[in-house]
């Protein structure tokens, strides 16, 4: 290579150069090769993989016993991937992007619309999958344009909880209309304790929670400006200024509001029952449970129905995808839809899963029934509730502190209609 | 082989061995530049790399993105439309977009004036040597060491309305109990201001602190000398010097503080009633929680090129300072 030069002092200088010139080229290069060849993934022939939200240790756990026991009925090899349930969407999207979508995905009912609506999910018919003994609400609940894409395991809905020695101390009984609830809830307000909690935060959460209200009246999410959602705003706004909520319902999670209810500041609570768990940690606390109350007797009581449900996306490998199908159909299987309800204290999705549910926790009883006349929450506007819960997040939380209903829901369909 | 009269060529360029060179024969000076100039790549390769990687193609991406239609269905067929300035204007026509932009507004300006008084404030006192200085001042960097969402989290319950510490002990000194905080639309964006003030105020003090160890002592005591006052001589002496010091404060702070998100969706979600929306939480909203992600993109570049007139007048200071 280079001459050795009359001093040797070129040699010193010159070398070094390229001796690091060239690795680092190499480096570089090498980096940016493995970044880029990181985005696509080989899929493992037998290794089948079911990706959901089931980052708690317990829900992870009772999934992983469930794909066991799926595993071997089926002579495969199941995976469980689990990712937070707020980055599940968009980390499916990237995967979509680098073709390494899972085989079996678990979404929350209010997103899967927006993936189906993107093509990225199978019918769930088309893979052979049937919806015998599975009630038209739920059905419902996992269609998207009069197609099945997700098979519901169990669902959940909100209901009222209420502390039972507080209402019997006060000789008060568990309110089944909205006037007894406002008059129940005003008389338990006393000192540090509200009568009701409930969420109204600017999140998914105060939706949820505002649906049973704005449904039983009579209201509906693809016209927010009606009299009966008014109507309905107004009585958790009745409720504020009484004093039976407290101010702070604006800031509040549903989590929050089971903080309060468990630490004795509220006597009632709406809340779902995934919290169940927690409240019977709590020694002492003797709590019931009752389908929301409605605008007047004789009503349904009309909750949104939560949860998440099992769908096959589209991979493009039809022989994998009838096998999702078949994953989908042990796990969403009369005897483990039982085993997982009895697990998270929810309400199982089939009609015969749910009659021996009903017989194994008698005491959520209101809650099957509350089930029974639950709505999905997309099944009117599809895709498009994205939009309708901001505008209604916004909306509630302007007449909760000082806007008049009527102005704040018209604001609100505006922002819907206008598409911002 | 080119090495080896590009090796030789390099001599005549030192200085140092005049003779060493002109005695073989002539070599091509241009073949030398080239060569050295291959070397500075070499070096800079790596940075360019990276940077061209990481930063350069998320910003074009994001730029092309804000002139398309970005939806969910896009990541299943790579087909973005180009919409021109369809995204643009439906974040324009959206009251939402001016109200978030006066409260970016709002809360960078009241975070970096609080930040900056308070930790200019406690840098002077700790110049003072006092006992368990020290350890006052590695307490007080304990915000800064708290991840900003569990900060969120602590100061959203502090801040409750009924059951917050905060309130109660307003109450127990007589004064209102019952403020609302982070319940009226009125409140809430000067309390995420006041959590990111208390947030802030460690990394202000720490760069003052430091800045103020430069200053000679001397210029004090003849400062002193001459009968100024404590207050001239840190308005006169002090703070010039410092100047530097505190450009680097205030735009790193401001880089920092405009792009908020975590803090506020900890806090308040944005709420209530929009009322603590900023560029960050929108950007947030119209990517992640709409899935409309050229809405998001259009946010967000206005994002970047506000963070980018502040980066070219950083850039501009500091050239000064040199000169």
């Amino acid at each position: 290579m280079t001459e050795p030069s009359p001093d040797g002092r070129n040699r010193r200088r010159s070398r070094p150069t390229r001796r690091i010139v060239v690795p680092l080229t190499v480096v570089s290069a090498i980096v940016a090769g493995t970044v880029l060849s990181g985005c696509g993934q080989q899929r493992d022939e037998d290794v089948f993989t079911v990706m959901n939200s089931s980052t708690d240790e317990s829900y992870h756990r009772w999934d992983g016993d469930t794909l066991k026991r799926c595993s071997k009925q089926l002579g495969i090899t199941i995976e469980q991937q689990s990712v937070p349930a707020a980055q599940l969407m968009t980390k499916a999207l990237r995967m979509a992007s680098s073709k390494s979508l899972p085989d079996v995905l678990q979404l929350d009912a209010s997103e899967m619309p927006t993936f189906a609506e993107a093509g990225g999910l199978i019918p769930l018919k088309d893979l052979g999958l049937t919806t015998t003994d599975i009630p038209e609400g739920i059905v419902d609940f996992g269609s998207f344009d009069g197609k099945y894409y997700g098979a519901a395991r169990t669902v959940n809905t909100l209901a009222l909880f209420y502390n039972k020695d507080t209402l019997d101390k006060a000789g008060l009984k568990v309110p089944t209309t909205w006037a007894e609830m406002q008059s129940t809830a005003k008389e338990l307000t006393q000192g540090k304790r509200y009568g009701l909690a409930l969420s109204a935060g600017g999140a998914e959460d105060g939706v949820f929670q505002f649906t049973p209200f704005m449904w039983s009246n009579g209201g509906d999410e693809s016209k927010l400006d009606t009299p009966e959602v008014a109507e309905a705003l107004d009585y958790w706004k009745a409720l504020l200024k009484d004093g039976s909520l407290s101010k702070s319902t604006v800031n509040w999670t549903q989590a929050d509001v089971n903080d309060q209810f468990m630490a004795g500041n509220a006597a009632m609570m709406i809340n779902g029952p995934w919290q169940v768990e927690t409240l019977n940690a709590k020694k002492g606390l003797n709590w019931g449970i009752a389908e929301i109350p409605v605008p007047e007797a004789g009503d349904d009581s009309v909750g949104p129905l939560g949860g998440g449900v099992l769908t096959v996306p589209n991979t493009g490998d039809t022989e994998r995808e009838k096998t999702a199908a078949k994953i989908i159909g042990c796990m969403a299987g009369e005897q483990e839809q039982i085993t997982y309800a009895l697990n998270s204290w929810m309400v199982p999705a089939n009609t015969k899963a749910a009659a021996v549910w009903r017989t194994k926790a008698p005491e959520l009883a209101a809650l099957a029934g509350q089930v029974s006349t639950a709505r999905s929450r997309t099944a009117k506007v599809g895709a498009q509730w994205s939009s309708v819960s901001l505008a209604l997040q916004s909306a509630f939380q302007s007449a909760l502190t000082g806007t008049s209903s009527e102005a704040a829901l018209k604001r609100a369909q505006q922002q819907v209609t206008s598409g911002n | 082989m080119s090495s080896t009269t590009a090796s030789a060529a390099a001599l005549p360029a030192d200085p140092q061995t005049p003779t060493a060179g002109v005695a073989k024969k002539p070599v091509d000076p241009r073949s030398a530049k080239r060569r050295k100039s291959l070397a500075q790549w070499g070096f800079i390769a790596p940075a360019v790399i990276f940077m061209a990687l990481f930063f350069g193609y998320p910003l074009v991406r994001n730029i092309v993105m804000s002139f398309q239609d970005y939806s969910p269905s896009t990541f299943f067929t790579g087909e973005a439309p180009f919409n021109g300035l369809d995204n643009w204007n439906n974040v324009f026509s959206d009251g939402l977009f001016g109200k978030a932009l006066w409260q970016t507004i709002l809360f960078t300006v009241g975070s970096l004036l609080g930040q900056f008084c308070i930790g200019l404030a406690l840098a002077v006192f700790f110049t003072r040597r006092f006992p368990l200085n020290g350890i006052l001042r590695s307490l007080i960097l304990l915000p800064w060491l708290v991840p900003m969402v569990v900060s969120g989290i602590v100061w959203r319950r502090i801040f409750d309305q009924d059951t917050g510490v905060l309130n109660s002990f307003l109450g127990t000194i007589g004064l209102p109990g019952d403020t609302p905080w982070l319940t009226s639309t009125s409140m809430a964006l000067i309390s995420v201001i006041l959590v990111n003030i208390w947030i802030g105020i460690p990394f202000n003090m720490v760069i003052l602190y430091g800045g103020l160890q430069e200053v000679p002592k001397e210029l004090n005591e003849a400062a002193a000398l001459d009968g100024a006052s404590a207050w001239r001589t840190f308005r006169s002496v002090t703070l010039p010097m410092l100047k530097p010091v505190i450009t680097v404060v205030l735009v790193l702070g401001f880089m920092s503080t405009v792009k908020i998100l975590d803090l506020v969706l900890a806090l308040t979600d944005g709420g209530p009633a929009d009322s603590t929306q900023t560029l960050g939480t929108l950007t947030y909203q119209n990517s992640f929680v709409q899935m409309d992600f050229g809405a998001g993109a259009v946010v967000g570049n206005i994002l970047i090129l506000i963070s980018a007139v502040f980066a070219v007048f950083y850039l501009r200071v500091n050239r000064n300072e040199g000169k």
